[in-house]
């Protein structure tokens, strides 16, 4: 039952701000935050109850939906859901809490600004714990529903425009994950009775070539949605016309829909097919993480940099889940978390920064730092963990992606830690130009970050530093679930070419 | 037997081709009435090789709708007249791309 | 105290990261606390130290698992630390000396209002280095050197207001991760091949391994120490980095951060023993960047590029000597160490004579100012004596070594460090006469006077230790402290006896001394500097840093931009085009099936006829047929 409560808690909040009156936002926004609050705390319990020596999916709760389809509502998590899950529920209330001085266009509410907010939250924890295919489908087209409205009514700039882009190109990729569906159904009534629980598809046979096609319907909407080169466009005009927590919400959380889908669906239904589709995947997981930062590097626009930016670390989490080494597929996981925070924390920062200067391009910036030094150092904090420095959290995972990979897929590898270089090159120089420097007169009214805006940014930043250091704690609830995987996909961990000690266990050999 | 398909089949005819060339909206309505009836024949002379009553309830469906039809039909025919003067049904051509 | 040699990092860690958070009213105190967590750094280090003396030699590695940092399948990190000879001697010179550059910064920064932020970044610094030398693993000592980086980053763009530091600190900050590319996939690599990054377990493995892979490795080592040392072809950051607050330049960019290349080749022995190539590499680099750095130390006004010209020579030296194998590695630490000590009392003191002139950089608005300031020039002139090696000063005794045991192992290299030696003498005697000697040629109001005592008694222990720093040399102390770590030290033939070679040295080192002070003290020196085209072609080479800037952007700044474009151009007008084309076709093909609703009811009653019959007679057809 908690799954089902965590995952109604926040739609009913949705709900509630329908009836609160029409002139109370404050009322509105302390709705709001609550409902997210409590669904963090559920959260918390879902973490305690469950039992990470155990691994595999837990708290299963299934009751048939649909018989004659064999669709069941189905919700349950292991570890990489888990995760997830976490992911959401911590994001939600720092976006509400974030959100709290947003300017909306003419005529817009809050009410329905953070109802639409709190059903995305909804819809993302479903996904993340969805056991059934069909569940799991309509859940993740739902979620567009939100995300369309939140950037095509509260957005800025043409925000229709980037609404329907978005939602168009969305759509395109679910329809061709349905066409899959169908198939799967098909292929599971052929014997008996159809199921879409994520149990019996495992043991499905699929012949080879259904098995590709199949996947491949999957793998085209996970692909946009997380996104991957070539099929990133969307997601820099979305980010630029979606207010910061909008932003944070698609970027951190429901993007992650697709690195998840891969692993959980494309990956763990279809090993066959993953692994014919590799080295295609992985040459444009390479791309997608040098090509990501280098359009970030030539990018203007605060927010179209952090969106091209998070193309390149997405690009890192695909080539972790497809080098399906359990090193690099855990680093995936445990990027996709780490990820949600940086950009989080970045996406909230520049949009404090763009809404007390008016303007996105950071040719309107010039020494911040004089004015405005916490905004600034906190800034540079994000930044540095966008660009994975150790001690920070992503690094953890940037690293165990690259390692782990690099004992599979050496030359990707290779090709992927020049991004090392251009992400300080992309962070840095922002930071320069906005930050250092003589301060600009048209910048002296910005003002430092206030109490709320440190309350709201405090914790991933707190998140972030903690899981730098002590990432354990969350890699111990991940291991299981990608162990579980990647044993079931059945591909090993290259060994190492020369182990180190081989000579003392052959001296007892010999002994 | 064949006589009363063939006579049906002129109406039918007929009627078709009226409401494809005519424009007045009251003779189009007529057409369409004529290929009513034109079908109702049909019906009826069907039921009666059949030796059964199905032809003949069709027909009386298809008489109470087309009546239903005439009264909306002449409705909308009376009020297009009120506000344009003509029941040329070419003037009517607002719902277009 | 060998139990709790974390707390080396920890106290200097807590500390900069609470004066940090602390806030404004940490500014009275900021700088006691942050001197004292440096001092209580170097006690701890203290003891630890002499707990190692104490045991008996063979038995001198400690290491400590803290907790489990990463564990995902077979990667496997431990936060550990290892408490060993060589990192013995690197905790007591970063904690010792940056200890007195705290000391010393309480004076030098006394007006700065950001001052409380600047001791913050220092102890932050501290403990990253201290990381760094302690490291059991690959991946803790990248933590570390990264930390530095960070450090470095912050401090040289301090004064951030000018757009030059803030410049400088990017500058610096990508270099070095051009250099962590390569520490990155060393790392990589050592995990793919052993299966581990611990160092020890690394280094006794890669004899089990191809000579290609220890190659391998160390070339891309190689490559993290370039970037972090300045050394060629990585150097360009490193002039920059003078944008920093001179104490900075002292401490990290002097005497310990940059040295950490250094290290990073000594602890990985093991890869560097294995291979002979990547030994020549490093020997290659050592020497070019020797001469690269010296031949700019002889052409800039500037005196803290120069002496920062004079720093990258001067690890030019280090590599070198570390590139020649167990013979080397032990001087090479033991340069570092006395480098350590007489370049962070020449910065000091440059600092000092920045502070007494209204923080002119310029040397040519220098000279006379040994009356004005006379414990400064006391201390610089101490520190001027070790850095060129006169015996019995520090400097004599590990560069001597350096360039005998150059010149046993290729005659190359040997020449190579004896032209530095002379080269070396004669820019610092340029620079002391300059700056000290000759006429007045100081701006208007321009005061010079002795800095504070807060300021000159570092100045004076630093110049006590160039003075006797040479003292660890005394019965080969240092090599057999170090022999554990780096592997005995096996007898060479030498070209001629010691003595001669000594003696040889210090011809040279004299020859250049006399030619500086012919061409700086016997002359008078313009006030202003010559242009481009009075001087030599040698000079304006020098001065552009031997073009290492332009050729940075030859090769990587414009390609990397004009390909910058170039995608951003092919990513809106390539791929967006086509998607947003592919829709907007499909619009157009809608709007010309519009034009089909003409809002004539007959025609659409014709389609539909039309469309009847088209039924009727499929159907017909189909029973039919």
């Amino acid at each position: 039952m908690i799954l089902t409560l965590l995952m109604v808690t926040p739609l009913v909040g949705a709900l509630v701000l329908g009836v609160v009156p029409r002139a109370n936002e404050r009322l509105a926004k302390i709705v709001a935050a609550s409902f997210s609050l409590a669904t963090l705390a559920g959260s918390l319990a879902l973490l305690a109850r469950y039992d990470i020596s155990e691994g595999g999916y837990q708290l299963v709760e299934k009751h048939l939906w649909v018989k004659s389809f064999g669709v069941y509502y189905a919700l349950g998590v292991d570890g990489i859901g888990l995760t997830l899950i976490l992911l959401t529920t911590v994001l939600t209330p720092i976006v509400l809490l974030a959100a709290w001085d947003d300017r909306l266009p003419e005529g817009q509410k809050f009410h329905g600004y953070l109802a639409w907010m709190l059903g995305l939250e909804g819809l993302a924890i479903g996904v993340f714990s969805a056991m059934d295919a069909a569940l799991f489908y309509a859940l993740f087209e739902a979620t567009l529903i939100p995300i369309f409205f939140l950037i095509g009514a509260y957005g800025t700039g043409p925000r229709t425009y980037a609404a329907v882009k978005f939602l168009i190109y969305n759509l395109v990729g679910g329809l061709l994950m349905l066409a899959s569906i169908i198939g799967l159904y098909f292929l599971s009534s052929r014997d008996g009775s159809a199921s879409f629980l994520i149990s019996d598809l495992v043991g499905l046979e699929i012949g080879a070539g259904a098995e590709k096609l199949l996947f491949l319907g999957f793998m085209a909407a996970f692909a946009i949605k997380a996104p991957l080169f070539p099929f990133h466009t969307w997601l820099p005009d979305a980010a630029a016309s979606a207010t910061p927590s909008t932003a944070v919400l698609m970027v951190s959380v429901i993007d992650k829909i697709g690195t998840f889908g891969m692993l959980r669906w494309g990956l763990g239904l279809f090993p066959g097919a993953a692994e014919w589709a590799t080295p295609v995947v992985i040459t444009l997981a390479v791309i997608s993480v040098v090509y990501g930062a280098l359009l970030a590097i030539g990018q203007d626009d605060l927010r179209r940099l952090i969106a091209f930016t998070s193309v390149s670390h997405f690009g890192f989490i695909i080539l972790g889940l497809f080098a399906m080494t359990s090193t690099s597929t855990a680093g995936a996981t445990f990027y996709m978390f780490n990820h949600g925070l940086s950009t989080a924390a970045l996406f909230l920062i520049a949009g404090i920064l763009i809404a007390r200067r008016g303007s996105a391009s950071i040719g309107d910036f010039s020494g911040v730092q004089k004015v405005a030094p916490v905004l600034t150092g906190l800034f540079l904090i994000a930044g540095l963990s966008s660009l994975s420095l150790p001690g920070l959290a992503p690094f953890v995972s940037e690293f165990m992606v690259m390692a782990g990979t690099y004992t599979r897929y050496p030359a990707a590898a290779i090709v992927s830690v020049s991004a090392i270089v251009l992400a300080a090159l992309y962070i840095l120089v922002m930071f320069q130009r906005t930050m250092t420097g003589p301060l600009r007169e048209d910048n002296a009214g910005i003002r430092d970050l206030n109490p709320l805006e440190m309350a709201s940014l405090a914790p991933a930043i707190v998140l972030m530093v903690g899981l730098g250091f002590f990432p354990q704690p969350l890699l111990n609830v991940i291991n299981p679930a990608v162990d579980a995987t990647l044993t079931r996909i059945g591909v090993g961990d290259p060994p190492p070419e020369t182990p180190h000690f081989p000579a003392p266990q052959a001296e007892e050999g010999h002994g | 037997m064949t006589e009363y398909l063939t006579l049906s089949m002129l109406l039918f005819t007929i009627g078709a081709a009226g409401v494809l060339i005519r424009r007045n909206a009251i003779v189009i309505f007529m057409c369409i009435e004529l290929m009513l009836n034109a079908t109702n024949l049909a019906f009826v002379s069907f039921s009666r090789q059949h030796g059964n009553l199905d032809g003949q309830v069709a027909a009386f469906f298809v008489m109470v709708v087309a009546a239903a039809e005439v009264v909306v039909g002449l409705a909308i025919i009376v009020s297009i007249y009120r506000t344009r003067r003509t029941t040329s049904v070419d003037e009517a051509s607002l719902l277009r791309f | 105290m060998l139990d709790y040699a974390w707390l080396l990092v920890a106290i200097p860690l807590v500390s900069g990261l609470g004066l940090l958070v602390w806030g404004k009213e940490a500014d009275r105190f900021g700088h006691l606390i942050g001197t004292a967590a440096s001092a209580a750094s170097f006690v701890v280090g203290l003891g630890a130290f002499v707990q190692l003396l104490a045991r008996p030699a063979d038995d001198r590695t400690f290491s400590k698992t803290l907790f489990t940092w990463i564990h995902a399948g077979p990667f496997h990190v431990d936060m550990a630390y290892t408490f060993d000879q060589l990192a013995a001697l690197f905790v007591l010179l970063i904690t010792g000396v940056g200890t007195l550059i705290h000391v010393y910064s309480i004076g030098y920064m006394a007006h700065d209002a950001r001052r409380r932020r600047f001791f913050a970044y220092l102890n932050i610094f501290i403990a990253a280095m201290l990381t760094l030398v302690l490291a059991s693993d690959y991946l803790v000592l990248f933590l570390g050197w990264e930390g530095v980086g960070l450090a470095s980053y912050l401090l040289i763009g301090f004064w951030q207001h000018k757009d030059s530091a803030a410049q400088a600190a990017t500058k610096a900050f990508v270099l070095n991760r051009v250099g962590d590319v390569g520490m990155a996939l060393a790392i990589m690599t050592a995990f793919a091949q052993f299966g581990t990054t611990v160092i020890s377990d690394v280094n006794a493995s890669v004899s089990s391994a191809s000579t290609g892979i220890a190659t391998t490795l160390g070339l891309l080592l190689l490559l993290g120490a370039c970037g972090k040392s300045a050394q060629v072809p990585l150097q360009a950051w490193l002039l920059d980095a003078m944008e920093g607050p001179t104490p900075v330049s002292a401490l990290i960019h002097a005497a310990t951060m940059v040295t950490a290349g250094v290290y990073l080749i000594v602890r990985s022995n093991g890869v560097f023993d294995a291979s002979e190539t990547a030994r020549t590499a490093v020997v290659i680099v050592g020497v070019v960047t020797l001469l690269v750095g010296a031949w700019i130390g002889c052409t800039k006004d500037d005196i803290k590029k120069a002496l920062a010209g004079s720093t990258m020579s001067q690890i030019g030296y280090m590599m070198l000597a570390a590139g020649l194998g167990p013979a080397g590695y032990a001087f090479a630490i033991f340069h570092l160490l006395t480098h350590g000590f007489f370049k962070a009392n020449l910065f000091l003191g440059a600092g000092s004579v920045m502070h007494g002139m209204n923080d002119d950089v310029d040397m040519r608005h220098y000279g006379a100012i040994r009356a004005a300031m006379p414990v400064t020039f006391v201390t610089f002139a101490l520190g001027y004596l070790a850095i060129i090696g006169v015996p019995p000063f520090a400097g004599f005794w590990s560069k001597d070594k350096i360039i005998e045991t150059a010149l046993a192992q290729s005659w190359w290299a040997g020449l190579g460090a004896l032209i530095g030696a002379g080269v070396t003498a004669f820019y610092m005697t340029r620079l002391l006469a300059m700056t000290f000697l000759g006429q007045k040629r100081w701006l208007d109001d321009v005061h010079p006077h002795e800095s504070p005592r807060v300021m000159t008694l570092p100045l004076v222990a630093l110049a006590g230790l160039s003075a006797f720093g040479g003292a660890l040399a005394i019965g080969g102390w240092i090599t057999d402290w170090l022999a554990p770590v780096t592997g005995e030290v096996h007898e060479h033939h030498l070209p001629a006896p010691a003595w001669v070679i000594s003696l040889v040295v210090l011809a040279v080192v004299a020859l250049g001394v006399l030619l500086g002070l012919r061409m700086y003290a016997a002359r008078a020196i313009p006030g202003e500097t010559p242009a481009d085209r009075e001087v030599s072609i040698a000079t304006r080479a020098g001065r552009q840093e031997l073009y290492g800037n332009a050729i940075n952007d030859a090769v990587a700044v414009r390609p990397t931009r004009h390909l910058v474009r170039t995608l951003v151009y092919v990513d809106g007008a390539g791929l967006d085009a086509f998607v947003t084309g592919v829709a907007d076709r499909l619009g157009d093909s809608a709007d010309a099936l519009r034009k089909q609703q003409n809002g004539f009811v007959r025609s659409y009653a014709l389609s539909m006829v039309t469309g009847a019959l088209v039924v009727l007679a499929a159907l017909l057809a189909v029973t039919l047929g």
